[in-house]
C-alpha cells in the first residue's frame, strides 16, 4: 500500500472572488471563514494537503459544495488553483506550461466525469479511439487498441453504437473505457457512478474493483456517497466546506473520526466491515486456521465460532501476530467499540 | 394566501405611479404641442444653422476611398475589384450550371453545354428530403419545385437559387470564425457585439448604399451585400451554441489533452452542431431575403422579376413571382430545418469503407447531374421545361385586381379616407409639431427612471445625432408610421395569441402560421398590399402591420404559456373566473415577455418601413431608397443609421423596462 507518492498537493487554495489574491496576501496566506466572508470570497478549497501513494484507491468523499470537485480539478489543473502546489511524479504542476501540461494530459492522465461527457457524434469506438486520435496515433492501431479497452469493460459489440443509443452504465463503461485508453498513470474519476441507479451503481463499483485488481492504476475517486466510499477506499479523504478535516483508511474513519461532522457519516456504517483482523489481534497460540491481519471481521466471523480452537492472525508477510476472541468479534458484529 | 392578500394594495399604488408618470409625459407632450406657436422656432423646428455636414463627410471619405486610398502594393479600388473579380467568377460558375449553361469557344464553332435538367435538380432534392426528412416533406418540395417549372418561374429561380448556394457557404463560414474569436476572446466580444447590434437593426437598403458604391451595380455587389446582411445571426448562434456545449465536455476536451485547434474543431465544433445548424437555417433564410431586395441593386432573379412587375404595376405577374419566392422560401426552410434535426446516426446506419462508398448518395446525385447536362444537349425537354406548357395565372389575377378595383374601390378609398384623415394625419401632425426638446425629455426621463443615467444618456445621444443630420422630421414621421402600425399589430396580434393559448391543437396551428409568415422575405408582402390598396402611407402601413404582426402573437403564447403553473392554481383555487383569471393573473405576469414581442415587432416594423418606400413613403425609408437611386452614400449611411438608433432607443427602454418588471414579479 505504502508506494511512492505518485500525486500530492500542499496547501492549495482556491478562491473565487474580485478579490482572491490580496485576501491571501493580507492573511499571509490563511485567511480564516471570516475574512473571506469579509473580502466577499468563497473559499472552494482551503488549505488542501494530501498525498497519493501508486496503486492505491484514494477517494475523496464530501457533500456538494464541501469542494471536492473543486479540489480534484486542481489536481489536474483543469483549474488554477489560487495559491499551493501540486506535485506529480515529484514535479510541480503548476509550473508546467501549456505544452508540458497537454503532454501530461495525453500520456499520464485519464479522467471520468459525473455525466460521461461523451462525444454525441462519435461512436463508442471512435470516443475510445478519440485520446489516441489526438495524439496522433494511426487508425489501424488506436482501433485494435480501442476495441480492447472495450472488451475489458464489458461492451464487446457495442462497438458502432452511440452514445445516446446506450442506458447510463454502458455510457460510463464507455467513458471509463476512454480514460483507459492512454495507459494513464494517475486515474481520475469524478462522481462516476452518481448518475446511476443504485443496483446498477452496485454493479459498476464491483466492476471497478475487478479493474483495479488487473490494473492497479493509482485513483482519486471522488463521490458524496460515504458508503461508496468505505466499499472502494484504499484511504478516504474527508471534505467539509472546501478543507480537508480527516484523512485515513475506512478503519480509522469509522473507528477514530476526527469530527462530530466525520462521526455522522460513520454513525451506521457496520463495524464488521471496516474493521479488520489485525487490530482485533490479542496475544495468544492459534490453531491451524490463520487468517490475513488485513481481512474484514465480517469475512472471518464465520471461521471464528466455526472453529474449536482459536483463530490465528498474520501479517502480509506471514508472520503470525495474535489470535481472534470471539468476544471481541461479537462485540464489532454488535455493533460495539472495539475493547481495549 | 396571506401575503398576497397583504400585497394587494402595494402594486396598486406603485402602477398607479408609473401610470402618473405616463399621464404627466402625455400632458407635457400635448400642451407643448398646444402651444407650438408661442415656442421659440428653434425648439420647434431644429434650426438648419445648427446642422452638422455628416452625409457629405462621410461621402468625401467614400470618394476619397475609391478614388485615392492606397495600401502601397495596391489601391483601394483594385481591392474592392479583386475582390468583385473572385466572387464573379464563383457566381458565374452556379449561374451556368443552374441557369445559363456554358458556352466553349468562340462564335459559330461554340458548344454550348446546357445547364443541370430541371427533372434531374428535382429528382435530387426530392430524394435529399427524403432522406433528411419524411414523406411529407418530400412532397412539398416536388410540389414546390413544380410550380417553378410549371408556371414558368424556374429560370429565375435558379438565378436566385445560385446567389443563395454561393453566398451562404460564405456567410456561414465568415459567421462562424467570427464567432469562434468571440467565443474564445472576450474583448473579440465586446468589440463585436455592437457592431451585430447595429448590423441588425440598420435597414437593409442601407447596407446596400454603400457597396453599390464600392462595388458597382450587378449581381456581385447584390451577393456581397447578402453574404454581410446574412453573416450576424451565425456569429451570435455561433457563440451561444459553443457557451451551450456542457461544462464536462469542454474538460474532457482538455483532459484528453487537445491543442487549442483540436479542441475546437474536433470537440466544441461537432458538439455544438445542432445550434450551429440552427445557424445555417437562419443564414439560408435572410440570404433569400437579401436576394430578393438585393435586386435593386441588380441581383436577377425572382426579386427583380416582381420589382420590375410592381414598377409597372403588374399585379399578375408580381403576384406569380411573389409565390415562386414564398414557395422557394418556405422549401429551403423546411429542408435546411430538416437537415439541422436529422437525428445523430444510429449504429449500423453509418457504412465504413472508402470514401467513396460513405458517400455514394452524394456522388450519385452529382453524377446524376452532370448526366442530366449532357442529356440536356441531346433533348431540349430535358434541359428546359417548354415554354408552351406553362401556365400563367398573370391574366386572372390582373382581372382580380380589375374586379377588386371596379367593385371595391368605393369601400376601400372610404375606410382608407376616414382613417387618413381622423387618425393617420393627426397622429402624423403631432409627431411633427412635437418639440424635440420635449420629446428628448421625455425619453431620457425614462430611461433614467427605467436604467440610470447611462440609459438617460442613449436617447440624448442618438437624438443629437439624428437632429444635427438634419433628419428629425423625417424621423418623427418614421416613428408615427412604425408606432401607429406597432399598435395595430399589438391590437391583433395579443388577442390572437390569447385566443390562440386557449388549447394546444391551436397553439400549434397559430405558430405553424406564424413560422411560415415568417419565412417569406418582406418583399413579398408588398404585393397583396399594393393590389388592394394602391400606393401611400395607408399601403405602408398595411404592409408593416401584416410583416410585424408574428411577433406579437409569438410572444404573447409564449408569456402566457410561461406563467408558472402554480400561480395558475393559485388563482383558480381563490375562485378566480375565467376572465378574472386572465386580466389579474396570467397577463400581468406575461407583460414582460409580451413587451419583448411588441419590441421585435417594432425592430421588424422598422425594417419593413424602409422597404415600403417602395409604395412611396416621405419618412427615413425614403431617404435610404433615394440615395439608393443616386448612389449618395453620406446620406445612405446616415439616414439608416437614424433609423437603427431609432431601433436602438426603443430597443433598450422597453428591454429594460420589461427586466425590471420581471424582477418585481420574481420571474427573472
Amino acid at each position: 500500500m505504502n508506494g511512492p507518492v505518485k500525486l500530492a498537493c500542499r496547501g492549495v487554495w482556491k478562491l473565487f472572488g474580485d478579490h482572491a489574491e490580496r485576501v491571501l496576501a493580507e492573511t499571509s496566506g490563511k485567511p480564516d471563514s471570516e475574512a473571506l466572508a469579509a473580502a466577499g470570497v468563497i473559499g472552494a478549497v482551503r488549505d488542501a494537503t494530501l498525498e497519493v501513494h501508486e496503486g492505491e484507491i484514494f477517494i475523496i468523499m464530501g457533500l456538494s459544495g464541501s469542494g471536492k470537485s473543486t479540489l480534484v480539478r486542481c489536481l489536474s489543473r483543469l483549474i488554477e488553483p489560487t495559491a499551493g502546489e501540486v506535485l506529480f511524479e515529484g514535479r510541480d504542476l503548476l509550473k508546467a506550461d501549456e505544452r508540458e501540461l497537454m503532454d501530461i494530459r495525453r500520456h499520464k492522465m485519464g479522467m471520468v466525469f459525473q455525466h460521461f461527457a461523451l462525444l454525441p457524434h462519435l461512436s463508442v469506438l471512435g470516443n475510445v479511439a478519440f485520446p489516441l486520435e489526438i495524439q496522433g496515433v494511426d487508425r489501424a492501431t488506436r482501433e485494435a487498441r480501442a476495441a480492447e479497452m472495450i472488451e475489458l469493460v464489458g461492451l464487446k459489440g457495442r462497438e458502432d453504437y452511440y452514445p445516446r443509443e446506450l442506458s447510463g452504465g454502458q455510457q460510463q463503461r464507455v467513458g471509463i473505457a476512454r480514460s483507459l485508453a492512454v495507459g494513464p498513470d494517475i486515474w481520475f474519476l469524478d462522481e462516476p457512478f452518481s448518475a446511476l441507479d443504485p443496483l446498477i451503481r452496485r454493479e459498476m463499483q464491483d466492476e471497478f474493483l475487478r479493474l483495479q485488481s488487473v490494473l492497479k492504476k493509482t485513483i482519486v475517486f471522488i463521490t458524496h456517497d460515504f458508503d461508496e466510499a468505505i466499499r472502494l477506499a484504499d484511504r478516504i479523504a474527508i471534505m467539509q466546506d472546501g478543507a480537508i478535516i480527516q484523512t485515513g483508511t475506512p478503519e480509522e474513519v469509522v473507528t477514530r473520526p476526527a469530527t462530530s461532522y466525520v462521526a455522522e457519516f460513520t454513525r451506521d456504517v457496520p463495524r464488521a466491515k471496516v474493521v479488520s483482523a489485525g487490530v482485533l489481534a490479542r496475544p495468544g497460540t492459534p490453531g491451524p486456521v490463520v487468517v490475513p491481519a488485513s481481512a474484514r471481521i465480517g469475512e472471518v466471523a464465520a471461521k471464528v465460532f466455526d472453529e474449536e480452537q482459536p483463530v490465528g492472525v498474520a501479517d502480509a508477510e506471514g508472520t503470525p501476530v495474535g489470535v481472534l476472541h470471539r468476544q471481541d468479534v461479537l462485540d464489532i458484529l454488535l455493533g460495539r467499540e472495539p475493547r481495549r | 394566501m396571506t401575503a398576497a392578500t397583504i400585497a394587494v394594495p402595494r402594486p396598486r399604488r406603485r402602477s398607479l405611479g408609473a401610470a402618473r408618470y405616463w399621464l404627466a409625459a402625455a400632458v407635457l407632450a400635448g400642451v407643448s404641442v398646444a402651444l407650438s406657436d408661442r415656442l421659440p422656432e428653434w425648439m420647434v423646428e431644429y434650426p438648419r444653422a445648427w446642422r452638422m455636414p455628416i452625409e457629405s463627410s462621410i461621402s468625401s471619405a467614400m470618394k476619397w476611398l475609391i478614388n485615392d486610398a492606397n495600401f502601397g502594393l495596391f489601391t483601394f479600388q483594385e481591392f474592392t475589384r479583386s475582390i468583385s473579380w473572385c466572387f464573379n467568377w464563383l457566381l458565374q460558375a452556379a449561374y451556368g450550371l443552374l441557369a445559363h449553361g456554358f458556352t466553349i469557344g468562340k462564335g459559330e464553332e461554340a458548344i454550348l453545354i446546357p445547364h443541370v435538367s430541371w427533372i434531374a435538380l428535382i429528382a435530387v432534392l426530392v430524394l435529399f428530403a427524403r432522406r433528411v426528412g419524411d414523406r411529407g416533406l418530400a412532397v412539398f418540395v416536388a410540389f414546390c419545385f413544380a410550380y417553378l417549372v410549371v408556371f414558368g418561374q424556374w429560370a429565375s429561380a435558379m438565378v436566385t437559387l445560385a446567389s443563395i448556394v454561393i453566398s451562404v457557404p460564405f456567410g456561414v463560414a465568415a459567421g462562424l470564425l467570427v464567432g469562434i474569436a468571440a467565443y474564445r476572446k472576450p474583448w473579440v466580444e465586446r468589440a463585436v457585439t455592437p457592431v451585430l447590434d447595429l448590423m441588425q437593426t440598420v435597414p437593409v437598403f442601407a447596407y446596400l448604399v454603400p457597396i453599390l458604391f464600392l462595388f458597382g451595380f450587378g449581381p456581385v455587389a447584390a451577393m456581397i451585400a447578402t453574404m454581410i446582411y446574412a453573416a450576424p445571426p451565425m456569429v451570435r448562434l455561433t457563440v451561444l451554441a459553443l457557451r451551450g456545449v456542457p461544462e464536462e465536455i469542454k474538460e474532457y476536451g482538455r483532459m484528453a489533452g487537445c491543442s487549442q485547434r483540436q479542441h475546437m474543431w474536433k470537440v466544441m465544433v461537432p458538439a455544438a452542431k445542432s445550434g450551429l445548424l440552427v445557424g445555417l437555417n437562419q443564414v439560408v433564410m435572410l440570404s433569400l431575403n437579401m436576394v430578393i431586395i438585393a435586386s435593386m441593386i441588380g441581383a436577377g432573379g425572382l426579386g427583380f422579376d416582381v420589382l420590375h412587375a410592381l414598377r409597372r404595376l403588374a399585379i399578375g405577374e408580381g403576384l406569380e413571382a411573389g409565390i415562386a419566392i414564398t414557395l422557394l422560401a418556405i422549401a429551403l426552410d423546411r429542408l435546411s430545418q430538416a437537415a439541422a434535426t436529422v437525428p445523430p446516426p444510429a449504429h449500423g446506419t453509418v457504412r465504413s469503407g472508402s470514401w467513396l462508398m460513405r458517400n455514394r448518395l452524394a456522388v450519385a446525385a452529382v453524377v446524376l447531374l452532370a448526366l442530366s447536362m449532357a442529356a440536356g444537349a441531346v433533348i431540349p425537354f430535358v434541359a428546359d421545361y417548354p415554354e408552351s406548357l406553362t401556365i400563367t395565372t398573370g391574366k386572372f389575377w390582373d382581372h382580380v385586381v380589375e374586379w377588386l378595383n371596379i367593385n371595391l374601390y368605393d369601400t376601400i378609398t372610404v375606410v382608407k379616407t376616414w382613417l387618413l384623415v381622423n387618425i393617420m394625419l393627426p397622429i402624423k401632425g403631432f409627431m411633427v409639431a412635437l418639440p424635440w426638446p420635449v420629446l428628448l425629455g421625455i425619453l431620457a426621463f425614462a430611461g433614467w427612471r427605467l436604467g440610470g443615467w447611462r440609459l438617460a444618456l442613449l436617447p440624448l445621444a442618438l437624438g443629437a445625432f439624428i437632429l444635427l443630420t438634419g433628419n428629425w422630421e423625417k424621423a418623427m414621421i418614421t416613428v408615427y408610421l412604425c408606432g401607429l402600425s406597432v399598435v395595430i399589430a399589438a391590437l391583433i396580434g395579443i388577442p390572437l395569441g390569447i385566443w390562440a393559448v386557449a388549447n394546444r391543437r391551436r397553439t400549434r396551428a397559430t405558430l405553424t402560421v406564424i413560422d411560415t409568415l415568417q419565412t417569406l422575405p418582406s418583399f413579398v408582402y408588398l404585393i397583396p398590399v399594393i393590389m388592394l390598396f394602391s400606393v401611400g402611407d395607408f399601403s405602408a402601413m398595411i404592409a408593416v402591420v401584416a410583416y410585424a404582426l408574428a411577433p406579437a402573437v409569438r410572444y404573447t403564447i409564449h408569456g402566457l404559456n410561461q406563467v408558472p403553473e402554480h400561480l395558475v392554481e393559485a388563482g383558480r383555487a381563490q375562485g378566480c373566473s375565467r376572465a378574472q383569471m386572465l386580466w389579474k393573473v396570467r397577463l400581468p405576469l406575461a407583460m414582460p415577455e409580451i413587451m419583448l414581442g411588441l419590441n421585435q415587432t417594432i425592430m421588424m416594423a422598422l425594417s419593413m418601413l424602409v422597404i415600403t418606400a417602395l409604395v412611396g413613403t416621405r419618412d427615413l425609408g425614403q431617404e435610404v431608397f433615394s440615395a439608393l437611386a443616386k448612389a449618395d452614400t453620406g446620406k445612405g449611411i446616415v439616414a439608416g443609421l437614424c433609423v437603427a438608433f431609432i431601433a436602438i432607443t426603443a430597443d433598450r427602454l422597453i428591454q429594460a423596462w420589461s427586466r425590471r418588471r420581471k424582477a418585481q414579479l420574481g420571474i427573472a
